[in-house]
């Protein structure tokens, strides 16, 4: 089923829709049509074009050329308030939600003109009894879990009965537990009619819930399937245009020396909604990958900067690099005991946009590669260092000159990676090493993560990836709410059992009030 | 229509080009301005700009007006190249000024080789201090460094006036508010016979280089521009943000305070309550004319010397107030601030659709 014109039935129909950037064409020529009832997947790796169809859609930006016809008749979507009044509703992938507002409160924002509080309270609780999503209308946001809040954002929508829900990337945040609760809401509106737009590039997700799928590649339609009948290598084939590649992964080393040792690591977060770490215990050993599953927001950016040095802590031995105590010292101080780091946000921590691969090569790897005599630079071997680190990483589209910002985002991550790798550090951290990244080059990374660990060093992965995490590492542990669950050799841990982890449930641990809230709601 | 499009990448181009654009606007507004005015425009911009250029002597007035600037505008660079927005270069220049006429005074008749350099030293050290205080208020409190540096201006000029109307009184001056003036060894030497043009312009050269190479060519440098691009960055780098602080409010200091030695030791030969001629504001627009690059400083500083004196001429031969000065200086800021939009933003006709 290609192009063939879609049934006048269709609630929304889009003819030829292309948008132009500067410097890009983001969409080409995309045909879509979604029917009354339809689970419809947009299926596309990162920089394919999905996020800005569902703009055009959402009336967030206005295409280049193409037509858009809304049951049946051509329209021009003004504005996302226009998009409301049509009938289309959006969830994203980032919330926009404020935190010291309570969930009642937050909802009257979004709908127009002053609605009584107690009147829309008891419309979000049948709302949300009805379609199976539980969310206290007086509670303040600050206080819900990340699925809850989602919660919201999808309880938002519905109050506005819409004909269509665009979802972008919506389990990005959730555990297993909760996805599965989220399909289950999806059917039930799509049963009543409703459509549905589903973005993602999970493969098994959209299997397991879409009825129909577009694949989007470069900008255009690469494909249009029926996701039951297709396996996900069919699917990923047509996502990527080539076979999905593997990592080659032997057995651990065995027993090495610990490099990182976690011993007792409690912070409380300077953020008032950040997460307090309590007591965190572990080890990881050279020529082993250790993993940290969880949902986001469960402490993860506040684990990472304990142990990369850029929030200190009051006490030394807490958090142990190759043997010293380190947990007062800077971030280049760790550094220099063998630690390398890949933050999780590339642009403005892992680089600096503005400047060139040659400064940003310079940024960590002064010390370590020698780029740095008597005070002043060596360009000339910041230079080559740069150079080897894009030729052995294979980073497309700019040399050692380029700014960084204008790499994409797969192509600054094999950057930046390269960096913290050829300098061989004795203990590597990567926070989300294959987020945003196409699926070609994430498993390149991942590979060079196993490759890394072959020759001897410790690694430490935080990523919210369970596939990812179980395809590369050795043992597994899970954070939540800011308590590190104890590791699991990844020979014995199953997805489920890892996904109810995720929810604060494992065993001894100590369950509190909103864990168990958590779980009962997941 | 005409709308404002994102630009895919900063323009290089008119990173440089913005100043040329706000200098021509400041010229064409001035032009405008004299119009209004009753002036004849075209003979208040020759006034204005060409007639201090006519001779040598115009010339070496115009680096004289300039050393200071450029001295200030190098060492604020430094520091705003890493957001260490020191706002304070006028009291750090008018300590400088103070420190070295304590040590002119206490050497008093010495014919010592030694005066000057002590001079020099006594005023980087005092104008680095006076920065000293918002650094450390900066990294032990967080207090903000623009308040506390440009408030600490005017605990300057304070301390200022009670040096010359107390301690420091010329016994001899007649009551005047200003020491006695320095004997030859405490004065810098005159670079080009006929003229007030002094060594202090070598100073200020040297500054312009120093401050190149530290920019461009150390690690200390590279880390402070990191830290001014991406603060996460420099934080992940494990680059010590209070190191960046000192060294940008120590160079900004130190480097006014050496222009407040080469004034009171080069064109005013002592030091007065006159002192403060807001070179160290100037200089915060000189630095972002200059782009905060020093060949950038040193052609600013020119132009903004230019105004200084072209101020004075029309005062004299038009009859204006010189606060003239002081308009054409916040047109060129204004203007700049306004083109420097183009940076990021160009200009496009028609709708989004219809261009795209």
């Amino acid at each position: 089923m290609t192009t063939s014109s879609p049934p006048p039935t269709a609630r929304l129909a889009l003819h030829g829709i292309r948008k132009v950037y500067p410097g890009v064409v983001a969409n080409d020529g995309i045909d879509l049509s979604v029917s009354p009832g339809e689970i419809h997947a947009v299926l596309g790796e990162n920089g394919a074009g999905k996020s800005t169809l569902m703009k055009i859609i959402y009336g967030v930006t206005r295409p280049s050329a193409g037509e858009i016809h809304w049951e049946g008749q051509p329209v021009t979507v003004r504005d996302p308030a226009h998009a409301r009044e049509l009938g289309i509703g959006m969830v994203f992938q980032h919330f926009s939600l404020f935190e010291t507002l309570t969930v009642a409160e937050n909802v009257a924002l979004a709908l127009p003109g002053r609605p009584d509080l107690r009147e829309l309270s008891r419309r979000i609780e049948e709302v949300s009894a009805r379609y199976g999503l539980p969310v206290d209308p007086r509670r303040t946001v600050h206080a819900l879990s990340v699925g809850e809040r989602q919660r919201v954002e999808i309880v938002r929508c519905l109050l506005q009965q819409p004909r269509l829900l665009i979802m972008d990337e919506p389990t990005s945040v959730l555990t297993p537990q909760a996805v599965e609760k989220l399909f289950e809401t999806l059917r039930r509106l799509a049963a009543e009619g409703c459509s549905i737009l589903y973005i993602s590039h999970k493969l098994d997700e959209i299997r397991a819930l879409c009825h129909s799928a577009t694949v989007l590649r470069g900008g255009r339609v690469s494909g249009h399937c029926r996701p039951a009948e297709e396996t996900p290598a069919s699917m990923a084939r047509m996502m990527i245009g080539k076979d999905l590649p593997h990592c080659e992964h032997s057995p651990a080393q065995g027993d090495g020396e610990v490099r990182l040792r976690l011993a007792g690591l409690s912070r409380a977060s300077d953020d008032p909604y950040g997460v307090d770490l309590r007591d965190l215990h572990l080890e990881v050993r050279a020529g082993e990958i250790v993993g940290i599953a969880g949902v986001s927001g469960n402490g993860q950016q506040e684990l990472l900067r304990a142990i990369s040095g850029e929030e200190r802590l009051a006490e030394k031995h807490p958090v142990q690099i190759c043997g010293t105590e380190a947990g007062r010292l800077s971030a280049g101080a760790r550094r220099r005991l063998g630690l390398c780091f890949v933050p999780e946000e590339r642009l403005g921590r892992g680089a600096v946009p503005a400047l060139p691969l040659v400064d940003n090569g310079l940024l960590t790897a002064a010390r370590s590669q020698g780029l740095v005599r008597a005070g002043f630079l060596a360009r000339g071997k910041a230079r080559a260092f740069a150079e080897r680190c894009i030729a052995a990483f294979d980073v497309r589209g700019g040399g050692a000159d380029t700014a960084a910002q204008s790499l994409s985002g797969g192509n600054l991550q094999k950057f930046i990676m390269g960096r913290e790798i050829l300098q061989a550090p004795k203990l590597l951290v990567a926070a989300q090493p294959t987020w945003g990244v196409d699926v070609g080059a994430a498993a390149f990374i991942r590979q060079a993560i196993i490759d890394l660990r072959n020759r001897g060093c410790a690694v430490l992965v935080i990523s919210e990836e369970l596939d990812e995490l179980f395809e590369i590492c050795d043992r597994i542990a899970v954070i939540a709410q800011g308590r590190l669950s104890p590791p699991r050799d990844i020979g014995e841990a199953s997805m489920e059992e890892i996904g109810l982890w995720m929810s604060g449930l494992w065993p001894g641990a100590e369950t509190t009030a909103p864990a168990a809230a958590e779980a009962a709601h997941a | 229509m005409l709308r404002l499009e994102p630009r895919p990448q900063a323009s290089r181009l008119m990173t440089w080009l913005s100043p040329l654009l706000a200098t021509v606007l400041t010229l064409v507004a001035g032009g405008v301005l004299f119009a209004v005015l009753g002036r004849d425009p075209v003979e208040g911009l020759r006034l204005f700009l060409v007639a201090p250029l006519k001779d040598l002597y115009g010339l070496s007035e115009l680096l004289l007006k300039a050393t200071p600037l450029m001295l200030c505008a190098t060492g604020l660079a430094i520091g705003f190249r890493a957001n260490i927005w020191n706002i304070g270069a006028e009291g750090q220049f008018m300590l400088g000024a103070v420190g070295a006429t304590g040590v002119a005074l206490w050497a008093g008749e010495s014919e010592s080789a030694l005066v000057l350099p002590g001079m020099l030293l006594g005023g980087a050290l005092a104008g680095a201090a006076w920065a000293a205080i918002p650094a450390w208020l900066k990294t032990r409190f967080n207090a903000n460094e623009i308040l506390v540096s440009l408030m600490l201006v005017y605990v300057a000029q304070l301390l200022v006036s009670w040096l010359v109307f107390g301690p420091w009184k010329d016994p001899q001056g007649f009551n005047f508010p200003q020491t006695v003036m320095f004997a030859d060894a405490a004065l810098l030497p005159v670079l080009v016979d006929g003229t007030r043009l002094h060594l202090g312009l070598l100073f200020a050269l040297a500054a312009l280089v120093a401050a190149y190479v530290f920019m461009y060519r150390s690690h200390a440098g590279f880390r402070m521009r990191v830290a001014g691009e991406a603060p996460d960055a420099a934080r992940y780098a494990g680059f010590s943000a209070s190191r960046t602080i000192w060294t940008g409010l120590l160079c900004g200091g130190a480097a006014a305070g050496v222009a407040g030695m080469a004034e009171v030791a080069g064109p005013m030969g002592q030091l007065t309550d006159k002192l403060g001629l807001g070179y160290g504001f100037a200089a915060i627009i000189v630095a972002f004319v200059g782009r905060l690059h020093p060949l950038g400083i040193f052609l600013a500083s020119l132009l903004m010397a230019l105004l200084y004196i072209g101020g004075e001429q029309v005062q004299q031969y038009m009859n204006l107030p010189n606060s003239i000065a002081l308009v054409f200086q916040g047109l060129l800021l204004f203007f700049l601030l306004g083109a420097d939009v183009f940076i990021r933003y160009r200009l496009r006709f028609g709708s989004e659709a219809a261009s795209a």
